[in-house]
């Protein structure tokens, strides 16, 4: 199993084999608060690395979901669509938003390691 | 500029809180728990809300006060019982609402509650209305601190004697550590509550005391997610001064009699639009599925004409579906008419609602 991977828009990234797991940090959670609404990228799609793919809403606000790697989605997670509450309580596990299938592994170079990405969330505080 | 603060600033950091600038205030949105607990917790429990923000203007005068001010506000208030509250409105001569407020007669004239946003152009306003006649006082020395929820008046009796025996939209003065603090049975989150007036000085450690009590403090988030289940108009969203009471369905707020009697700012409009109707009127929206609709979402027709427009939508934590309100043309505001919400671009189903989507527990009259 692979290293767990972040990106500056707070998705977590996990790779095996060819195919990435994607969701959103505890970090991000908390920033946004009660997630209310979740929308996933279509099955069969192809996302462009940073680019929109889904959208989360709180109580208070929509914010965007962007795909940290390229590649074409192979799979939901419908349990977070029927139950959003579901991604405070268990973001970076249960709670995973989408699968993907990696078009190129390169891609995850530029992601930020645990550590750093616990540095990189405390210092830009958002 | 530089944010105010409350008297309950330091309180809010001790518990938490997520602070924002609202109306130039740096006030709570959440605290730890995060809105949806607030909001249920205020629905089952009791909630306190810092609203010390808003305007509390204090106009002293007689009877001859209470004329002038019918001049003013569509409200009955020569006829107002002491201690009796009415909500009301601010008005321009066109019926557009400058300010909801609330208006209680109390022994020396009239206390009005204003919207924090507003409350230094009401104070203006009404200062060039009134003239110099009487004594207006905007106080900076006072907190305003709101219990709510069905556990809020056994809370608040523990500490205050007597405030069980309030009517709904009713105040009093009651003794509290030996000052007098004005306390009307009142609120805006549909709940049973009550909301109180004191000095600044006395606000933390009574704050303190109805948390010791088991009441939670609440933010503004959980307050706009309560309001709009209770289907309760925020202002500079769901009215402003482009709007008017009757478009907005509040025409409940303004007295049979001045309807009839008329002689306050906007009257001629207000008349007008109860004898010919509104083209465009306030609603209730309920998406189908989870789909939220936020403000200035575009409303359509099933034939895709746009009809109007969200001026307030979230998800409703007590009753687990999205709710919204806005203004819609006035041939489908019929309730379970079916419309359409373009939200990101896609055209989601919801139909017309009944108000409030939350029943209502307010005590009417407990010693009627």
């Amino acid at each position: 199993m692979s290293e767990v991977k972040f990106s500056k828009e707070h998705e977590w990234i996990k790779l095996d084999g060819d195919t990435a797991t994607i969701g959103i940090t505890q970090h991000a959670t908390e920033m946004l608060g009660d997630i209310v609404f979740v929308e996933l990228p279509e099955l069969g799609s192809s996302v462009a690395k940073d680019g929109n793919a889904g959208v989360v809403e709180s109580t208070k606000a929509a914010s965007d979901i962007y795909t940290p790697v390229s590649g074409e989605i192979i799979e939901n997670n419908q349990s977070i669509v029927d139950d959003p509450a579901k991604i405070n309580a268990d973001p970076e596990n249960e709670a995973w938003f989408f699968k993907l299938k990696i078009s190129n592994k390169s891609e995850m170079d530029s992601l930020m390691n645990k550590e750093e990405y616990e540095k990189f969330s405390k210092e830009s505080g958002n | 500029m530089e944010n105010k603060i409350t008297a309950l600033n330091s309180l809010h950091k001790k518990y938490g809180a997520k602070l924002v600038s609202f109306a130039g205030y740096e006030m709570p949105i959440q605290y730890s728990k995060g809105i949806i607990e607030e909001h249920k917790s205020t629905r089952e429990n009791a909630g306190i809300f810092d609203v010390s923000h808003m305007g509390q203007l204090f106009i002293r005068g007689d009877s001859l006060l209470a004329e002038d001010l019918e001049k003013i506000f569509p409200a009955e208030l020569k006829n107002c019982k002491l201690n009796q509250s009415k909500y009301s409105f601010l008005m321009n001569d066109e019926a557009g609402i400058h300010d909801d407020l609330i208006i209680t007669r109390v022994a020396d004239g009239f206390n009005i509650v204003l919207n924090a946003a507003c409350k230094h152009s009401d104070f203006e306003l009404l200062k060039k209305l009134l003239g110099d006649k009487y004594e207006m006082n905007l106080s900076e020395e006072l907190s305003l601190i709101a219990i709510q929820g069905p556990k809020a008046v056994k809370i608040l009796e523990k500490i205050i004697h007597g405030v069980s025996e309030l009517n709904f939209m009713n105040g009093n003065s009651f003794n509290y550590q030996d000052e007098s603090v004005y306390i009307t049975r009142s609120g805006y989150t549909g709940e049973d509550g009550f909301e109180i007036s004191m000095k600044n000085r006395y606000a933390e450690l009574f704050t303190e005391k109805l948390i010791n009590e088991g009441a939670n403090l609440i933010g503004l988030g959980a307050r706009d997610t309560l309001r709009l289940e209770a289907g309760l108009c925020l202002y500079g969203h769901d009215i402003d001064i482009n709007k008017s009471p009757i478009e907005a369905s509040l025409k409940w707020a303004i007295s049979k009699n001045r309807i009839i009697s008329g002689g306050f700012i906007g009257f001629e409009k207000i008349k007008s639009q109860i004898e010919n109707g509104t083209s465009k009127v306030r609603v209730g929206i309920k998406p189908e599925g989870r789909i939220i609709a936020r403000e200035n979402t575009v409303i359509f027709s099933e034939d895709n004409k746009n009809i109007g427009e969200i001026t307030s939508g979230t998800f409703g934590p007590s009753i687990q579906v999205p709710i919204a309100m806005g203004y819609i043309e006035s041939s489908f505001s019929k309730v379970d008419t079916k419309i359409f919400l373009e939200v990101r671009g896609k055209k989601h189903p919801a139909s017309i609602s009944n108000l409030p989507f939350y029943k209502k527990s307010y005590v009417k009259g407990v010693n009627q």
